[in-house]
């Protein structure tokens, strides 16, 4: 279980949280907060990083940095636009 | 036929040379891959994050690796004022290398015949990441972060590193405030050897205190 090649999506979490965290948008007891609250089934049936753009994702809702209609909205935009991560991106 | 494989000849979802397709990107997407795009979408749009950052950041990451630790243990072995600064302080002494490790606090803690150092986050994943880059899988796992407390030496001896009980055993709980890094013992014979030879022989896992530095 050594040589797990992280996927581009697990490395833009990864990014996404150090970045969100340096600039001050959530601490991370912030984010500790967010990942007891998911339950301890969370850590069966999610990935590390699963967990972890939930976490983030909680703690942007929550200090306001997008709504979470505007998380919703974008993530059936999302869905609709292919069935691949690839073909999922704007652009 | 390229390759001869005679046991799964027949398999199916094997390559036209006789090989398994490597999984890929393109998988069904998930939720979770839906709420990462999501979340990155909404960021630049509010212009609280650049795509360029985002990149900039993993090509950082992903530029870290266990060599950085390893360069920073073998100046220490050749240095002893340099090791005293990296035991007072090993986030500075690795920062005084020329290393990038951002607001990393770091803690050496040296292993010694009397004394082997073991590193476990017995909550989640906390780690020298800054200048190790990321953790090995295992790190992650319940199992280790349970059993390292539990049972070091039982851990050990999987890992191939069988103490004599007259060596203590101290375990090291990271948290993301404070992450620890092991200072291996410079092994017997190295005398001659230059600091980038010396390197060589530090591998991850010894600076995890899961393994010991190589002999020559």
């Amino acid at each position: 279980m050594d040589g797990h090649d992280f996927a581009l999506w697990e490395k833009r979490v990864d990014a996404l949280m150090v970045l969100c965290g340096a600039k001050g948008f959530f601490t991370v007891d912030g984010l500790r907060r967010a990942l007891e609250d998911m339950g301890e089934d969370a850590f069966e049936k999610h990935s590390y990083y699963e967990r972890w753009i939930a976490a983030v994702n909680q703690n942007l809702i929550e200090g306001g940095v997008y709504s979470l209609e505007e998380l919703g909205t974008r993530m059936e935009e999302i869905a609709a636009r292919g069935p691949t991560y690839g073909e999922a991106q704007n652009g | 036929m390229p390759h001869d494989h005679p046991d799964h000849a027949h398999d199916h979802g094997l390559s036209p040379s006789g090989h398994p397709y490597r999984a890929d990107n393109d998988g069904p997407l998930t939720y979770w891959q839906r709420m990462e795009i999501a979340v990155r979408e909404l960021l630049i749009e509010k212009a609280k994050i650049t795509p360029a950052e985002i990149t900039a950041q993993i090509e950082a990451m992903d530029a870290r690796s266990p060599a950085n630790g390893a360069a920073v243990v073998a100046r220490a072995w050749c240095d002893p004022a340099f090791k005293a600064r990296f035991l007072a302080d090993a986030g500075a002494a690795s920062r005084e290398m020329g290393f990038d490790i951002g607001p990393l606090n770091l803690i050496a803690v040296e292993n010694t015949e009397a004394v082997h150092n073991l590193i476990v986050c017995t909550l989640c994943s906390c780690y020298p990441r800054n200048l190790l880059g990321l953790p090995p899988d295992w790190y992650k796992t319940r199992q280790y972060r349970s059993r390292a407390v539990r049972e070091p030496r039982a851990v050990l001896r999987e890992f191939g590193v069988d103490l004599p009980d007259s060596t203590r055993i101290r375990v090291h709980d990271s948290t993301a405030d404070m992450r620890y890094i092991v200072l291996p013992a410079r092994p017997a014979g190295t005398d001659k050897m230059t600091e980038a030879e010396l390197a060589s022989l530090v591998s991850r896992d010894a600076m995890i205190g899961t393994g010991l530095a190589r002999t020559p």
